[in-house]
């Protein structure tokens, strides 16, 4: 990735108007599809994405059912309105692996060992991209399974840090994703401190990776704040509010 | 692939057993310490009708790799760029567990994985491959072709794809009456870096460099990290555990390490092949 223009100006102001530590806006909805058994809806900065999970429910194929635990499928998939040029609807090799690594990033946080011979599905459909849309994804699609009140050992939240500019920088937007120097997505469990999804896109030096990291891992947890609120205000609605009202 | 872990469930519990005795005396399976490679075999040149190719073993994991240039139009957004595609497929002779059929998500990983470090490491200075801006550029394909798997692919289809295009010959092709000729002359591939990914596997407490196929069905989780000379240019996840940051960081301690020794065999190649 070679870089063009500046995208940091000289007094550390990003091209959206952030700073180098701040994240971009994020608002969870929880339950907002009547049919799924859990769901969310999350609006981080521009992107908008719908989750949706059914189960734990009769596994098809059948062949497909384990006997000891339960089945996480997950289907990652971009509307094709959802970006700049159409997207083709059919699954690209792209969702293929952020499908297979949104599944493994959840997975830890799931007791599917509760749920024998069951399957649970995770559909998350992007309806409008912007940069850091798998983060996204798994963010909400942990909120989604809350919902559906599965078992879990903790929600995952996730974050990118990543080069801009030759400086680290919080949640990567969509022209840093594709005119910066890197881009780190990472999932994290905040309560077990385990990292669930790791990738890196880009060049970085060694020093700054253990930074990088670092500094994704403190966006999880901000985004993970957001996520418990976004909970709590769907099961005990007001009562939260009057409380922090009162402190 | 997954299948295979499910047909040998019996051996595996009891090898798991013998696994964790010697890995609390801080021994593999076959031996090796913690952060300890198989022996890695590299062989260039093998297909003489491709522009470039390599045969590589690791341990027993063995993978060719065949480079094809070509030419065709550039890549939406990239005009000015020549095109390069890593592809991967798992022949069915790779193990008596794998179909022919349509790549599966671990297989499009896989490449995608192999891709990435090539890509994001600007491994080829892909602005010199461009015939006519906007319209006609070189295409290099790197096909990866796994012929037996022992763990660890990800690696063995990294050095194979990374040496095949470093000994490639590049053809030189001209423009005529708007038309690509091909010359006939080659010339090296413009070769602007070498990235090497070294992965390692996480079971239980212990972090293992290049896991074999036993350590694979054993291991709650993997991570591949890609270098370069100037540092980190790719980094994956993969399987279904988790790592602690503090895991994460030593990895790519390691990764570093290892990676300068496997990057020296490499450059070696280029250096024997004039």
């Amino acid at each position: 990735m070679t870089q063009t223009r500046k995208l940091i100006d000289e007094n550390g102001i990003r091209t959206d108007g952030r700073g180098i530590d701040d994240l971009r806006t994020v608002k969870i909805t929880v339950g907002p599809l009547k049919n799924a058994d859990g769901s969310a809806f999350i609006e981080f900065g521009k992107n908008r994405i719908l989750v949706a999970v059914y189960g734990p429910r009769e596994v098809h194929p059948k062949h497909m059912a384990l006997p000891d635990r339960c089945v996480l499928r997950c289907r990652y998939h971009m509307s094709p309105f959802s970006t700049d040029t159409r997207k083709n609807p059919a699954p690209s090799r792209r969702e293929i692996e952020i499908s297979k690594v949104m599944r493994e990033s959840l997975e830890p946080a799931l007791m599917l060992q509760d749920y024998p011979r069951a399957a649970i599905d995770v559909f998350v459909e992007v309806l409008q991209s912007d940069g850091g849309s798998r983060c996204a994804g798994i963010s909400a699609a942990a909120v989604a399974l809350a919902d559906a009140g599965i078992g879990m050992h903790d929600l995952v939240a996730s974050c990118a840090a990543g080069k801009v500019d030759d400086k680290v920088v919080l949640d990567i937007n969509d022209e840093e994703d594709k005119e910066g120097q890197a881009d780190m997505p990472v999932a994290y469990m905040p309560r077990l401190e385990q990292v669930t999804l790791l990738q890196l896109d880009g060049r970085i030096a060694p020093e700054q990776f253990g930074e990088c990291l670092d500094k994704a891992i403190g966006g999880c947890k901000m985004v993970y704040e957001i996520q418990k609120q976004a909970l709590m205000q769907k099961y005990f609605g007001n009562e939260t509010e009057l409380k922090e009202e009162v402190q | 692939m997954s299948s295979s872990k499910r047909s040998t469930i019996i051996v595996e519990h009891l090898r798991k057993q013998q696994m964790w005795d010697g890995l609390s005396r801080g021994k593999r399976l076959d031996g090796r310490d913690f952060s300890e490679m198989r022996q890695l075999l590299i062989e260039t040149d093998v297909i003489k009708k491709a522009n470039g190719s390599a045969r590589v073993k690791l341990g027993d994991s063995e993978v060719i790799a065949g480079v094809k240039v070509e030419t065709g139009e550039p890549f939406e957004g990239l005009e000015n760029k020549g095109a390069l595609i890593v592809s991967a497929e798992v022949l069915p002779t790779a193990s008596p567990y794998i179909e022919p059929g349509p790549p599966d998500e671990e297989v499009v990983e896989l490449a995608r994985v192999v891709d990435r470090g090539v890509r994001e490491s600007e491994m080829i200075d892909l602005e010199k491959l461009v015939l006519v801006p906007g319209k006609i550029v070189y295409t290099i394909f790197v096909d990866c072709s796994v012929l037996n798997t022992d763990g660890n692919l990800f690696d063995a289809t990294s050095y194979a794809t990374v040496a095949a295009l470093l000994t490639s010959k590049l053809p030189i092709f001209e423009m005529q009456d708007e038309k690509v000729i091909d010359t006939g002359n080659t010339q090296p591939m413009p070769v602007t870096a070498v990235p090497v990914s070294i992965t390692s596997a996480r079971i239980g407490d212990y972090v293992l460099t290049d896991p074999g196929a036993e350590e694979e069905a054993c291991m709650d989780s993997r991570i591949t990290l890609t270098t370069t000379d100037e540092g980190f240019c790719a980094t994956q996840k993969g399987h279904t555990g988790s790592f602690t940051p503090e895991q994460i960081k030593k990895a790519a301690e390691a990764a570093t390490i290892k990676g300068n020794e496997v990057r020296t065999r490499l450059k070696g190649l280029v250096a024997n092949n004039g």
